[in-house]
Protein backbone atom coordinates (compact mmCIF):
# COMPACT_ATOMS: atom_id res chain seq x y z
CA UNK A 1 0.00 0.00 0.00
CA UNK A 2 1.38 3.40 -0.90
CA UNK A 3 2.07 5.90 1.85
CA UNK A 4 -0.15 8.97 2.05
CA UNK A 5 1.08 11.43 -0.60
CA UNK A 6 0.75 14.29 1.89
CA UNK A 7 3.21 12.57 4.18
CA UNK A 8 5.77 12.23 1.41
CA UNK A 9 5.52 15.63 -0.22
CA UNK A 10 4.87 18.08 2.55
CA UNK A 11 5.96 21.59 1.81
CA UNK A 12 5.67 23.58 5.00
CA UNK A 13 7.31 26.99 4.60
CA UNK A 14 10.26 27.59 6.92
CA UNK A 15 10.33 23.94 7.95
CA UNK A 16 12.80 21.19 7.01
CA UNK A 17 11.48 17.68 7.50
CA UNK A 18 14.37 15.76 9.07
CA UNK A 19 13.98 12.50 7.18
CA UNK A 20 16.37 9.81 5.97
CA UNK A 21 17.79 12.08 3.29
CA UNK A 22 18.64 14.82 5.79
CA UNK A 23 19.82 12.28 8.35
CA UNK A 24 22.34 10.87 5.86
CA UNK A 25 23.53 14.29 4.75
CA UNK A 26 23.93 15.56 8.30
CA UNK A 27 25.32 12.44 9.94
CA UNK A 28 28.86 13.74 10.64
CA UNK A 29 27.63 17.12 11.88
CA UNK A 30 24.99 15.56 14.14
CA UNK A 31 27.46 12.99 15.43
CA UNK A 32 29.84 15.77 16.40
CA UNK A 33 27.03 17.62 18.18
CA UNK A 34 25.95 14.41 19.95
CA UNK A 35 29.51 14.09 21.29
CA UNK A 36 28.99 17.41 23.10
CA UNK A 37 26.95 15.56 25.73
CA UNK A 38 30.36 14.97 27.31
CA UNK A 39 32.11 17.86 29.12
CA UNK A 40 35.47 16.41 28.11
CA UNK A 41 34.49 16.54 24.43
CA UNK A 42 33.18 20.10 24.75
CA UNK A 43 36.56 21.14 26.19
CA UNK A 44 38.43 19.33 23.42
CA UNK A 45 36.31 21.10 20.79
CA UNK A 46 36.90 24.53 22.33
CA UNK A 47 40.66 23.98 22.41
CA UNK A 48 40.72 23.46 18.62
CA UNK A 49 37.41 23.56 16.73
CA UNK A 50 39.06 22.97 13.33
CA UNK A 51 40.78 19.80 14.51
CA UNK A 52 37.48 18.63 16.02
CA UNK A 53 35.65 19.19 12.69
CA UNK A 54 38.26 17.00 10.96
CA UNK A 55 38.04 14.34 13.66
CA UNK A 56 34.30 13.99 12.97
CA UNK A 57 34.69 14.22 9.20
CA UNK A 58 32.56 17.33 8.64
CA UNK A 59 31.95 18.44 5.04
CA UNK A 60 33.10 21.93 4.05
CA UNK A 61 29.60 23.47 4.23
CA UNK A 62 29.13 21.94 7.68
CA UNK A 63 32.46 23.36 8.90
CA UNK A 64 31.64 26.80 7.55
CA UNK A 65 28.15 26.79 9.09
CA UNK A 66 29.73 25.91 12.46
CA UNK A 67 32.40 28.60 12.14
CA UNK A 68 29.66 31.13 11.41
CA UNK A 69 27.39 29.66 14.14
CA UNK A 70 24.73 29.93 11.46
CA UNK A 71 21.83 27.70 12.48
CA UNK A 72 19.92 27.88 9.17
CA UNK A 73 23.10 26.87 7.31
CA UNK A 74 23.64 24.03 9.77
CA UNK A 75 20.08 22.80 9.11
CA UNK A 76 20.61 23.09 5.35
CA UNK A 77 23.74 20.95 5.83
CA UNK A 78 21.66 18.23 7.48
CA UNK A 79 21.77 19.35 11.11
CA UNK A 80 18.98 18.23 13.42
CA UNK A 81 17.87 20.83 15.95
CA UNK A 82 18.00 18.45 18.93
CA UNK A 83 21.72 17.87 18.32
CA UNK A 84 22.41 21.44 17.20
CA UNK A 85 21.03 22.58 20.56
CA UNK A 86 24.09 20.97 22.15
CA UNK A 87 26.35 23.01 19.85
CA UNK A 88 24.38 26.14 20.81
CA UNK A 89 24.81 25.21 24.47
CA UNK A 90 28.60 25.47 24.16
CA UNK A 91 28.15 29.13 23.20
CA UNK A 92 25.46 29.63 25.87
CA UNK A 93 22.84 30.38 23.25
CA UNK A 94 19.28 29.77 24.46
CA UNK A 95 16.52 28.43 22.19
CA UNK A 96 15.25 32.01 22.04
CA UNK A 97 18.65 33.22 20.80
CA UNK A 98 18.61 30.44 18.21
CA UNK A 99 15.03 31.28 17.19
CA UNK A 100 15.88 34.98 16.91
CA UNK A 101 18.88 34.24 14.69
CA UNK A 102 16.82 32.06 12.33
CA UNK A 103 13.99 34.58 12.02
CA UNK A 104 16.16 37.70 11.74
CA UNK A 105 14.99 39.24 15.00
CA UNK A 106 16.63 40.30 18.22
CA UNK A 107 16.16 37.89 21.11
CA UNK A 108 13.84 40.42 22.78
CA UNK A 109 11.70 40.69 19.64
CA UNK A 110 11.55 36.91 19.40
CA UNK A 111 10.45 36.59 23.02
CA UNK A 112 7.75 39.17 22.35
CA UNK A 113 6.55 37.13 19.36
CA UNK A 114 6.29 34.04 21.60
CA UNK A 115 4.33 35.97 24.19
CA UNK A 116 1.90 37.28 21.55
CA UNK A 117 1.08 33.68 20.55
CA UNK A 118 -0.81 33.48 23.85
CA UNK A 119 -3.16 36.38 22.99
CA UNK B 1 -3.96 -7.45 39.92
CA UNK B 2 -2.47 -4.23 38.68
CA UNK B 3 -4.71 -1.20 38.25
CA UNK B 4 -4.26 1.93 36.14
CA UNK B 5 -5.53 4.85 38.18
CA UNK B 6 -4.93 7.71 35.78
CA UNK B 7 -2.84 9.63 33.32
CA UNK B 8 -0.67 12.71 33.69
CA UNK B 9 0.49 14.98 30.92
CA UNK B 10 3.15 17.64 31.06
CA UNK B 11 5.43 19.57 28.80
CA UNK B 12 9.07 18.72 29.43
CA UNK B 13 10.92 21.86 28.37
CA UNK B 14 14.59 21.97 29.52
CA UNK B 15 14.21 25.56 30.79
CA UNK B 16 11.74 24.18 33.37
CA UNK B 17 14.58 22.10 34.83
CA UNK B 18 16.59 25.26 35.36
CA UNK B 19 13.59 27.16 36.73
CA UNK B 20 13.02 24.38 39.29
CA UNK B 21 16.70 24.44 40.21
CA UNK B 22 16.51 28.21 40.72
CA UNK B 23 13.15 27.94 42.58
CA UNK B 24 11.36 30.41 40.30
CA UNK B 25 7.91 29.10 41.33
CA UNK B 26 6.53 32.58 42.14
CA UNK B 27 8.34 34.42 39.37
CA UNK B 28 5.71 36.19 37.19
CA UNK B 29 6.92 34.44 34.04
CA UNK B 30 6.81 30.97 35.59
CA UNK B 31 3.95 31.13 38.11
CA UNK B 32 1.06 30.49 35.67
CA UNK B 33 2.86 27.33 34.55
CA UNK B 34 3.91 25.99 37.96
CA UNK B 35 0.44 26.68 39.41
CA UNK B 36 -0.91 23.80 37.32
CA UNK B 37 0.93 21.20 39.39
CA UNK B 38 -0.02 21.44 43.12
CA UNK B 39 -3.58 20.10 42.61
CA UNK B 40 -2.16 17.13 40.72
CA UNK B 41 0.40 16.53 43.48
CA UNK B 42 -2.47 16.45 45.98
CA UNK B 43 -4.19 13.77 43.92
CA UNK B 44 -0.92 11.81 43.77
CA UNK B 45 -0.47 12.19 47.56
CA UNK B 46 -3.93 10.79 48.05
CA UNK B 47 -3.64 7.87 45.61
CA UNK B 48 0.05 7.00 46.05
CA UNK B 49 0.84 5.16 42.81
CA UNK B 50 3.49 2.43 43.06
CA UNK B 51 4.60 2.78 39.46
CA UNK B 52 4.82 5.62 36.94
CA UNK B 53 5.10 4.62 33.28
CA UNK B 54 6.91 7.59 31.80
CA UNK B 55 6.28 7.96 28.05
CA UNK B 56 8.65 10.56 26.63
CA UNK B 57 10.84 11.18 23.62
CA UNK B 58 14.60 11.14 23.84
CA UNK B 59 16.32 14.26 22.44
CA UNK B 60 19.81 12.91 21.73
CA UNK B 61 21.01 11.54 25.06
CA UNK B 62 19.86 7.91 25.18
CA UNK B 63 19.86 7.39 21.43
CA UNK B 64 21.70 8.72 18.39
CA UNK B 65 20.96 8.41 14.67
CA UNK B 66 23.22 5.34 14.40
CA UNK B 67 20.41 3.25 15.89
CA UNK B 68 17.06 4.95 16.27
CA UNK B 69 14.31 2.81 17.83
CA UNK B 70 10.77 3.81 16.95
CA UNK B 71 9.55 2.52 20.32
CA UNK B 72 11.99 1.70 23.14
CA UNK B 73 11.14 0.32 26.58
CA UNK B 74 13.48 0.50 29.57
CA UNK B 75 14.25 -2.77 31.36
CA UNK B 76 16.74 -1.61 33.97
CA UNK B 77 16.88 -1.55 37.76
CA UNK B 78 17.68 2.17 37.58
CA UNK B 79 17.83 4.94 35.00
CA UNK B 80 20.65 7.44 35.04
CA UNK B 81 20.22 11.09 34.12
CA UNK B 82 23.33 12.37 32.36
CA UNK B 83 24.90 15.55 31.06
CA UNK B 84 22.98 16.79 28.01
CA UNK B 85 25.53 19.43 27.15
CA UNK B 86 23.83 22.64 28.24
CA UNK B 87 24.04 22.67 31.98
CA UNK B 88 20.78 21.38 33.45
CA UNK B 89 21.76 20.04 36.89
CA UNK B 90 22.14 16.26 36.81
CA UNK B 91 19.76 14.25 39.01
CA UNK B 92 20.29 11.01 40.91
CA UNK B 93 19.23 7.74 39.23
CA UNK B 94 15.52 6.86 39.12
CA UNK B 95 14.44 3.45 40.46
CA UNK B 96 13.14 1.02 37.82
CA UNK B 97 10.96 -2.07 37.95
CA UNK B 98 12.60 -4.67 35.69
CA UNK B 99 10.01 -7.33 36.44
CA UNK B 100 7.21 -5.11 35.20
CA UNK B 101 9.37 -3.93 32.28
CA UNK B 102 9.85 -7.47 30.99
CA UNK B 103 6.19 -8.25 31.52
CA UNK B 104 5.32 -5.23 29.35
CA UNK B 105 7.91 -6.18 26.73
CA UNK B 106 6.63 -9.77 26.53
CA UNK B 107 3.05 -8.61 26.22
CA UNK B 108 3.75 -5.86 23.66
CA UNK B 109 5.73 -8.14 21.36
CA UNK B 110 3.09 -10.88 21.67
CA UNK B 111 0.67 -8.15 20.60
CA UNK B 112 2.85 -7.50 17.52
CA UNK B 113 4.49 -4.26 18.67
CA UNK B 114 8.15 -4.80 17.78
CA UNK B 115 9.86 -2.75 20.44
CA UNK B 116 13.50 -2.25 21.47
CA UNK B 117 14.34 -3.35 25.02
CA UNK B 118 16.95 -1.32 26.90
CA UNK B 119 18.90 -2.69 29.86
CA UNK B 120 20.76 0.59 29.96
CA UNK B 121 19.06 3.84 29.16
CA UNK B 122 20.22 7.33 30.04
CA UNK B 123 17.14 9.51 30.51
CA UNK B 124 17.09 13.17 29.50
CA UNK B 125 14.94 16.21 30.36
CA UNK B 126 11.98 14.66 28.52
CA UNK B 127 11.82 12.10 31.31
CA UNK B 128 13.21 13.99 34.31
CA UNK B 129 11.44 17.37 34.12
CA UNK B 130 7.90 15.94 34.46
CA UNK B 131 9.11 13.68 37.29
CA UNK B 132 10.39 16.77 39.12
CA UNK B 133 7.14 18.61 38.50
CA UNK B 134 4.90 15.84 39.83
CA UNK B 135 7.25 14.59 42.60
CA UNK B 136 9.29 17.58 43.81
CA UNK B 137 12.83 16.62 44.69
CA UNK B 138 12.64 13.59 42.38
CA UNK B 139 13.99 11.02 42.55
CA UNK B 140 14.66 11.77 46.24
CA UNK B 141 11.01 12.12 47.16
CA UNK B 142 9.71 9.47 49.63
CA UNK B 143 6.62 8.96 47.44
CA UNK B 144 8.66 8.49 44.23
CA UNK B 145 7.12 5.56 42.32
CA UNK B 146 9.21 3.00 40.51
CA UNK B 147 9.33 3.74 36.83
CA UNK B 148 9.37 2.21 33.38
CA UNK B 149 10.51 4.68 30.71
CA UNK B 150 9.09 4.32 27.22
CA UNK B 151 10.59 6.47 24.47
CA UNK B 152 9.13 7.05 21.01
CA UNK B 153 11.09 8.53 18.12
CA UNK B 154 10.22 12.09 17.18
CA UNK B 155 13.80 13.05 16.22
CA UNK B 156 13.85 11.60 12.72
CA UNK B 157 11.06 11.01 10.20
CA UNK B 158 9.35 8.66 9.63
CA UNK B 159 7.83 9.02 13.09
CA UNK B 160 4.90 6.84 14.23
CA UNK B 161 1.39 7.82 13.17
CA UNK B 162 -1.09 9.13 15.72
CA UNK B 163 -3.12 5.98 15.25
CA UNK B 164 -0.10 3.80 15.96
CA UNK B 165 0.60 5.83 19.08
CA UNK B 166 -2.95 5.38 20.38
CA UNK B 167 -2.88 1.68 19.52
CA UNK B 168 0.45 1.34 21.31
CA UNK B 169 -1.22 2.77 24.40
CA UNK B 170 -4.10 0.30 24.11
CA UNK B 171 -1.66 -2.62 23.94
CA UNK B 172 0.21 -1.13 26.89
CA UNK B 173 -3.04 -1.07 28.85
CA UNK B 174 -3.53 -4.78 28.16
CA UNK B 175 0.04 -5.45 29.28
CA UNK B 176 -0.30 -3.47 32.50
CA UNK B 177 -3.67 -4.90 33.50
CA UNK B 178 -2.36 -8.45 33.09
CA UNK B 179 0.53 -7.88 35.53
CA UNK B 180 -0.20 -10.29 38.37
CA UNK B 181 0.71 -8.01 41.28
CA UNK B 182 -1.31 -5.47 43.24
CA UNK B 183 0.31 -2.29 41.99
CA UNK B 184 -1.27 1.06 41.31
CA UNK B 185 -0.04 2.62 38.09
CA UNK B 186 -0.09 6.10 36.59
CA UNK B 187 0.82 6.62 32.94
CA UNK B 188 2.58 9.83 31.95
CA UNK B 189 2.59 11.36 28.47
CA UNK B 190 5.20 14.11 28.28
CA UNK B 191 6.19 16.70 25.70
CA UNK B 192 4.47 19.23 23.50
CA UNK B 193 2.38 21.03 22.99
CA UNK B 194 2.90 23.16 19.88
CA UNK B 195 6.41 24.44 19.27
CA UNK B 196 9.02 24.72 16.58
CA UNK B 197 12.68 25.37 17.32
CA UNK B 198 14.16 25.14 13.83
CA UNK B 199 13.96 27.02 10.57
CA UNK B 200 12.43 30.34 9.55
CA UNK B 201 9.22 29.16 11.21
CA UNK B 202 10.94 28.95 14.63
CA UNK B 203 8.70 30.31 17.37
CA UNK B 204 5.52 28.90 15.85
CA UNK B 205 2.87 28.20 18.52
CA UNK B 206 -0.74 27.26 17.75
CA UNK B 207 -3.06 27.95 20.65
CA UNK B 208 -6.33 26.86 19.03
CA UNK B 209 -4.85 23.57 17.81
CA UNK B 210 -3.39 22.83 21.27
CA UNK B 211 -6.73 23.56 22.91
CA UNK B 212 -8.53 21.31 20.45
CA UNK B 213 -6.04 18.51 21.20
CA UNK B 214 -6.48 18.93 24.97
CA UNK B 215 -10.23 18.66 24.55
CA UNK B 216 -10.34 15.75 22.10
CA UNK B 217 -7.78 13.69 23.97
CA UNK B 218 -10.29 13.42 26.79
CA UNK B 219 -13.48 12.73 24.90
CA UNK B 220 -12.57 11.55 21.40
CA UNK B 221 -8.94 10.46 20.98
CA UNK B 222 -9.92 8.35 17.96
CA UNK B 223 -10.77 11.54 16.07
CA UNK B 224 -7.20 12.75 16.53
CA UNK B 225 -5.90 9.68 14.68
CA UNK B 226 -7.18 11.25 11.45
CA UNK B 227 -4.45 13.89 11.69
CA UNK B 228 -1.60 12.87 9.39
CA UNK B 229 1.97 13.23 10.56
CA UNK B 230 2.74 16.09 8.19
CA UNK B 231 -0.46 17.82 9.22
CA UNK B 232 0.76 17.48 12.82
CA UNK B 233 4.09 19.12 11.84
CA UNK B 234 2.20 21.88 10.08
CA UNK B 235 -0.30 22.57 12.89
CA UNK B 236 1.73 21.76 16.01
CA UNK B 237 5.18 22.76 14.73
CA UNK B 238 8.14 20.53 13.94
CA UNK B 239 8.66 19.57 17.60
CA UNK B 240 4.95 19.60 18.41
CA UNK B 241 5.01 16.03 17.11
CA UNK B 242 5.75 15.16 20.74
CA UNK B 243 1.96 15.06 21.09
CA UNK B 244 2.38 11.42 20.07
CA UNK B 245 3.39 10.72 23.70
CA UNK B 246 0.03 12.06 24.87
CA UNK B 247 -1.72 9.73 22.44
CA UNK B 248 0.25 6.73 23.77
CA UNK B 249 -0.65 7.70 27.33
CA UNK B 250 -4.31 8.15 26.42
CA UNK B 251 -4.56 4.71 24.84
CA UNK B 252 -3.46 3.16 28.13
CA UNK B 253 -6.30 4.76 30.11
CA UNK B 254 -9.25 2.94 28.54
CA UNK B 255 -12.40 4.38 27.02
CA UNK B 256 -13.64 6.64 29.74
CA UNK B 257 -11.62 9.16 31.69
CA UNK B 258 -12.51 12.09 33.92
CA UNK B 259 -10.47 15.25 33.39
CA UNK B 260 -9.72 16.46 36.93
CA UNK B 261 -7.11 19.12 36.20
CA UNK B 262 -6.14 21.11 33.15
CA UNK B 263 -3.70 23.97 32.66
CA UNK B 264 -2.42 25.62 29.49
CA UNK B 265 0.02 28.49 29.26
CA UNK B 266 1.89 30.35 26.50
CA UNK B 267 4.81 30.71 26.34
CA UNK B 268 7.16 28.62 28.38
CA UNK B 269 10.41 28.96 26.53
CA UNK B 270 9.29 28.45 22.88
CA UNK B 271 6.33 26.26 23.73
CA UNK B 272 2.62 26.12 24.44
CA UNK B 273 2.73 24.22 27.74
CA UNK B 274 -0.09 21.81 28.61
CA UNK B 275 -0.70 19.97 31.88
CA UNK B 276 -3.52 17.51 32.57
CA UNK B 277 -4.69 14.96 35.10
CA UNK B 278 -7.04 12.34 33.70
CA UNK B 279 -8.55 9.88 36.16
CA UNK B 280 -9.63 6.48 34.91
CA UNK B 281 -13.35 5.96 35.35
CA UNK B 282 -14.11 3.20 37.86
Amino acid sequence: MAAEPFDQHADIPGTTIFDGKQAMKGYALNKMCYSFNSAENRAEYLRDPEAYFVKYGLADDQKQACRDKNVLAMIAAGGNIYYLAKFAGIYKLSVQDVGAQQTGMTTEQFKEKLKRAGD
Amino acid sequence: MATIIGGLTSSHIPAVGNAIHNKLFDDPYWKPFFDGYPPIREWLDHHKPDVAINIYNDHGLGFFLDRMPTFAIGAAAEYRNEDEGWGIPKLDPFPGDPELSWHIIESMVADEFDITSCQELAVDHGFTVPMQLFWPGAPNNPAMPRTVPISANTVQHPIPTLKRALDFGKALRKALLSFPKDVKIVVMGTGGLSHQLDGQRAGFINKSFDQMCMEKIVTAPEELTHISRMELVEKAGAQGTEFLMWMMMRGALGDKVVPLEKNYHIPISNTGAGTMLLECAA
